[in-house]
């Protein structure tokens, strides 16, 4: 497979990986023609918090999907995605994270705090270092077209963190 | 991500991202991230490791108290034990040409019957 032997990283070469570099060149070794374009925006929205953090609830979103009984499905097998609200207590044994581009080989998903910090939050909160933690976690999933993220999904977790009076969030990208 | 952290950002709820695709995030324009180098699959912190998720969770917390504008990135100190994935993940191999084109017919392939199966949703 051509793996680098050496422990530590070439300094000849960039360390920190770019994804877009990487991405676009193994996709165009597979014989995929249009490299994907990626999101670039130089005009950045900004909300302070409203109120300290220790008067705010937080709300986690992630990129993974509810468990639905298999780690691994066929890509032809499995249905189309959609935003969703999930119960924070109890949290899920597991979320299903296979259809997502993260190092299969380097790492795993098997730990829910190592994506989804919602057990974080709660001890920082029992801390008084927030108010509490929503109870709801919620998904939003990454299909590579950002229309529908900017139509639907993300207009649809506002309404979800809206309901739930979430006053900031942490999005966790896989 | 990061586009959802734009829109609610634009509509009133700050945001943090966390995450360890650099590139990605920052070009996207994500609002405030919080950037561990680790390989994919872990931005909240190593698995099994409580301590270093909580220590994640907390400079995610403090990054809306001290970012002052839009677009500011903090990394956190923590470091994969190797750093072998930097080079191996989606490593693309000229002597494997043949069998990464056959994995990329065969992905169209598969992503053709489930256009049929679910449409374009």
């Amino acid at each position: 497979m051509g793996f680098q032997e050496s422990a530590t990283p070439d300094p000849a070469r960039r360390v920190f990986v770019s994804y877009i570099d990487k991405s676009r060149e193994y996709y165009l070794a597979q014989g995929f023609g249009n490299p994907y374009r990626w999101a670039y925006n130089t005009e950045i929205p900004f909300t302070p918090l409203a109120k300290p953090l220790s008067e705010s609830r937080i709300g986690v979103i992630t990129t993974t999907s509810l468990w639905t009984g298999q780690d691994h499905l066929d890509l032809v097998d499995r249905p189309p995605k959609h935003a969703y609200a999930a119960p924070c207590d109890p949290l899920p044994a597991r979320m299903f994270t296979m259809d997502l581009a993260w190092d299969k080989e380097a790492t795993n998903t098997d730990d829910l705090g190592s994506f989804l910090p919602v057990t974080a939050l709660k001890k920082l909160a029992a801390e008084g270092r927030i108010r509490d933690v929503s109870p709801r976690f919620y998904g939003v999933p990454t299909e590579y077209s950002q229309r529908k993220t900017n139509s639907q999904d993300a207009p649809a977790v506002l309404e979800y963190l809206r309901e739930d009076g979430v006053d900031a969030t942490l999005l966790v990208g896989l | 991500m990061s586009l959802t952290a734009r829109h609610l950002e634009a509509n009133g709820i700050p945001t943090v991202v966390l995450g360890s695709a650099r590139d990605i995030v920052e070009q996207a324009g994500a609002p405030r991230f919080l950037f561990t180098d680790f390989p994919l699959g872990n931005p909240a912190g190593a698995p099994g490791n409580p301590a270093m998720q909580v220590e994640i969770a907390r400079m995610a917390l403090r990054l809306f108290e001290t970012a002052e504008t839009p677009g500011t990135t903090v990394r956190t100190p923590f470091r994969w034990p190797v750093d072998d994935w930097r080079m191996n993940f989606m490593h693309v191999d000229v002597a494997e040409r043949e069998a990464l084109l056959a994995a990329g017919e065969d992905r169209r392939r598969r992503q053709a019957l489930r256009k049929e199966k679910f449409g374009d949703a």
